[in-house]
């Protein structure tokens, strides 16, 4: 199966990991990821303001990429698969942003929201499955105990993500267990990191994120998993004595035995 | 202003029921002078010059959160975005100027970071 898939730009740069590990591991696995020709940032942050159009263009030229190859778009970074995914939603509901959209980009049949956006974690569970990814894995990662950080983007809103219990989720975990290890339960694995808040106040960023590594710790987590860049940064930068973290791909790629 | 307000974020604030789930769920209310529930009452009651002189505002992290938990889909996230976006649509209403940017990298700062706070704090 070839999918078409957006990057974003913190994947090509200080977020390369998630990316890296993320193809390696996709070819191990038997499906591929066409990267988008000419695709634009995301914008990092969906605009919840209705009246902004421009903002949201950068999502729609990529999702009419993806819809002229006929494909299903890929993301593996959170934001850019939060935005994407909503402005989507938008173009499928919103009649008025879509009749406005069509006509900045001057389009003869306005774009509905017609592209599947899958996150790679859904590839795995819904079109993979996750039964196929325990039977691929080499060196499982056996009586390792892993917390789940979900954050916030890919989980909310539910009725708009689509991705999971917003308030009790588990694919990370049922991830966790494919890989042959042991998932740790701990509340917070859904609170916000301090996100973009790191640049306003890195005291109060701490302080969310301090909180964090306190409960996954107290439920006896030996590492934490994401798949959000600016997480992965709020929790290796802002933690006074955190737990070692990394992106999901590359705990997929070590237990396929293709690091 | 209300009606501008109520068009930008597609929310109507009198379905609220004061149920205070919103201030609840929030990770930032310790940091807001108005808490996420007495925002959406404030934008009711028409209290807006008040809130858009708010500094808190800019401590909501879009976690969606309150909007998730929200019984009443009033959806408190929409209605703080809204204020803000009009705080910062003023002239020099800019919270965040390319000038403070370079005191706050470090090496593995992301792009992520900075194009966020950029969409959210500038316009």
């Amino acid at each position: 199966m070839t999918y078409s898939y957006f990057p974003g730009c913190t994947l090509k740069n200080k977020g390369r990991d998630l990316d890296v590990y993320g193809r390696a591991a996709a070819e191990k696995l038997g499906f591929a990821l066409e990267e988008l020709p000419a695709w634009q940032c995301c914008g990092a942050v969906y605009p919840m303001a209705k009246d902004e159009i421009a903002t949201r263009l950068s999502s729609v030229r990529a999702l009419m990429a993806a819809k002229e190859k006929g494909q299903d778009l890929v993301t593996l970074c959170s934001a850019c698969h939060h935005v994407i995914k909503r402005v989507n939603g938008d173009m499928q509901r919103d009649a008025a942003i879509r009749d406005k959209v069509a006509r900045y980009l001057n389009l003869d049949t306005p774009y509905a929201g017609e592209t599947k956006v899958l996150h790679y974690l859904e590839v795995l569970r819904d079109r993979v499955g996750f039964d196929q990814v325990a039977k691929a894995v080499s060196n499982p990662l056996t009586g390792k105990k892993i917390g789940a950080y979900y954050g916030c983007l890919l989980l909310r809103p539910g009725k708009e993500m689509g991705f999971d219990d917003p308030e009790n989720p588990c694919i990370l975990e049922d991830f966790i267990r494919a890989l042959g290890a042991e998932p740790v339960i701990y509340a917070l694995r859904n609170a916000c990191c301090g996100g973009y808040c790191t640049m306003e106040n890195r005291d109060f960023a701490r302080k969310q994120v301090d909180k964090i590594m306190e409960n996954a710790k107290s439920q006896e987590a030996e590492c934490l998993i994401t798949a959000c860049p600016l997480c992965m940064y709020n929790l290796r930068e802002n933690a006074t004595d955190g737990l070692p973290v990394m992106y999901f791909t590359e705990l997929l790629a070590k237990a396929l035995g293709v690091d | 202003m209300l009606d501008v307000i109520k068009e930008i974020s597609g929310v109507n604030p009198r379905k609220c029921m004061k149920c205070g789930k919103c201030t609840a769920a929030c990770p930032a209310f310790d940091e807001m002078e108005y808490h996420p529930h007495q925002f959406v009452d404030m934008v009711e009651t028409g209290r807006i010059d008040e809130l858009l002189n708010s500094k808190g505002m800019y401590y909501c992290l879009s976690c969606f959160a309150c909007v998730e938990r929200c019984p009443r889909s009033v959806e408190p996230a929409r209605l703080i975005e809204a204020v803000r976006t009009l705080a910062l649509r003023k002239q020099g209403g800019d919270h965040m100027t390319p000038d403070m940017v370079p005191g706050k990298l470090d090496e593995n700062l992301p792009q992520q970071a900075i194009t966020s706070a950029f969409r959210k704090y500038r316009k």
